[in-house]
């Protein structure tokens, strides 16, 4: 088969590459994790700012990622290095399904149960630490999950500009029209989607709150 | 930390409102209100849905605040007070029980103590006991909400109200979500309870008959006002046309309720 043999031969090079891939997507992740939960927090909090905010969220979900790295080019900082700009730009389309998951998880925990909280002299701090964050995390999870399947794939344009990553792969073979090139880009690109998932997955059902004692 | 005692002991109710107003817009939820709590009574207040009920509740523990007049607690204004240890210093008890679902039976009871910093073996004490005062089984303390029965779930909510052994206790239609013969169960339990304890109790409901089984003092609330204060037997006695329709309201679907405790 020459597509194993293929992946055999470059192995080193395409290990290289879905390493990067994972660093673009990881630190981004980090950052849209950093941003998007206290967001979240905030909009449950106050929702007047629900609507303002999410629309905003929504607007820079519909710009295309190839449109998005290049309106970010001529940014001073940003732009002198691709891959700082890369993580920015994937940071930010990560940010909506964390703030809309955050905010959901933490409306969607029983008013009764908040009321109890405050009724029993909870400060807002505890009633978020011990109460609001442990219901909701389950669903702020699977909006991290979600994120991470989507930042893995928009990844692969962030080679567009040189940011590197298994983008660099499929770009290259376009180039060539070397259809074992695209795919040493896209089956490991597909591989680290399928793997985020289920191991989001099973964080998800791990970290889902005991609610009975078997 | 107990609640000021210097205050405490000046002022001879545990809780009074000065002409309270409290407004959302142009709505009036309770007006002119005026009222003295008397400390260890259980005044029960009742009234239809919307009477202002449940906001005096929350006005007591400052989950509102009066747009006008003062309430005071232990002789000291709400406001001056700082809302969280205010709270800690009243239990609150709610119709939806409002236990956390991911904490065990044990962690729900002993949550305000432990926070409160009291070192764990006393807290576990604590739960222990409380869970037998409130007629449940110590060996409960492990288990979580979810597996609990209805009337469990209330108890282990007195029981998590009454931990930090507040001086007073609010009380919002917490029977009013349970069948008949489990309620009835439990509002003879919590006269026992409060004889044996002897909090000051702030009870809202709509049921006359519990009403008349509870109180020491029956407030009865119309459309955001105090309409009357009354002894049990007053309340019976009394020709005032609302109390009177409310005693015919309950003859029809409960003949005996009436009927003297």
């Amino acid at each position: 088969m020459g597509l194993i043999h293929y992946f055999l031969s470059n192995r080193t090079e395409i290990l290289e590459l879905t390493l990067e891939h994972l660093w673009l997507v990881g630190v981004s992740m980090l950052l849209a994790v950093l941003a998007g939960v206290p967001t979240g927090i905030l909009l449950a909090r106050r929702p007047r700012l629900e609507k303002p905010v999410l629309a905003g969220a929504n607007i820079v979900e519909t710009i295309p990622s190839l449109a998005l790295f290049g309106l970010l080019l001529p940014v001073p900082w940003l732009g002198a290095r691709a891959d700082r700009l890369a993580i920015l730009a994937l940071a930010l389309y990560a940010l909506l399904p964390i703030i809309r998951n955050t905010y959901a998880g933490i409306a969607g925990v029983d008013p009764a149960v908040v009321e109890a909280g405050r009724g029993m002299g909870l400060t807002d701090r505890q009633l978020l630490l011990q109460v609001q964050l442990p219901l909701a995390l389950s669903v702020i999870l699977a909006g991290v999950r979600v994120a991470t399947v989507i930042s893995i794939g928009v990844a692969t344009i962030a080679a567009a500009i040189g940011a590197g990553g298994l983008g660099e792969f499929i770009f290259r073979g376009l180039a060539m029209v070397n259809n074992n090139l695209i795919l040493a880009g896209a089956i490991p690109a597909a591989l680290l989607a399928l793997a985020a998932d289920l191991v989001f997955g099973i964080a998800e059902h791990k970290l889902r709150p005991r609610t009975s004692a078997r | 930390m107990k609640p000021n005692p210097t205050a405490s002991s000046a002022s001879p109710h545990a809780i009074e409102f000065r002409d309270v107003r409290f407004s959302i817009g142009e709505h009036r939820l309770v007006d002119g209100l005026t009222l003295a709590i008397r400390r260890g009574e259980t005044l029960v207040l009742l009234g239809r849905s919307g009477s202002g009920k449940t906001t005096t509740l929350k006005l007591i523990n400052r989950l509102l605040e009066p747009g006008a007049g003062v309430v005071s607690v232990e002789g000291r204004s709400t406001a001056d007070w700082d809302p969280i240890r205010l709270r800690r210093s009243i239990g609150y008890v709610i119709q939806e029980v409002g236990l956390f679902p991911h904490f065990s039976v044990e962690r729900n009871i002993g949550l305000v103590p432990s926070i409160e910093g009291w070192p764990r073996a006393k807290v576990q004490e604590r739960v222990r006991t409380l869970l037998r005062l409130v007629g449940l089984d110590p060996a409960l303390a492990a288990r979580f909400p979810a597996e609990l029965s209805g009337g469990q779930r209330q108890r282990v909510g007195v029981a998590r109200a009454l931990a930090a052994d507040p001086p007073i206790l609010l009380m919002d239609e917490p029977f009013g979500a349970l069948d008949p013969i489990t309620r009835a169960e439990l509002q003879r339990e919590f006269r026992e309870l409060q004889a044996k304890i002897g909090k000051t109790v702030v009870f809202v409901t709509h049921d006359l008959s519990e009403a008349l089984l509870l109180a020491s003092r029956i407030g009865l609330f119309e459309d955001g006002r105090l309409a009357g204060l009354y002894t049990p037997e007053e309340f019976q006695r009394t020709s005032d046309a609302t109390c009177a329709e409310y005693r015919k309201a309950f003859r029809a679907v409960l003949p005996l309720a009436p009927a003297a405790p």
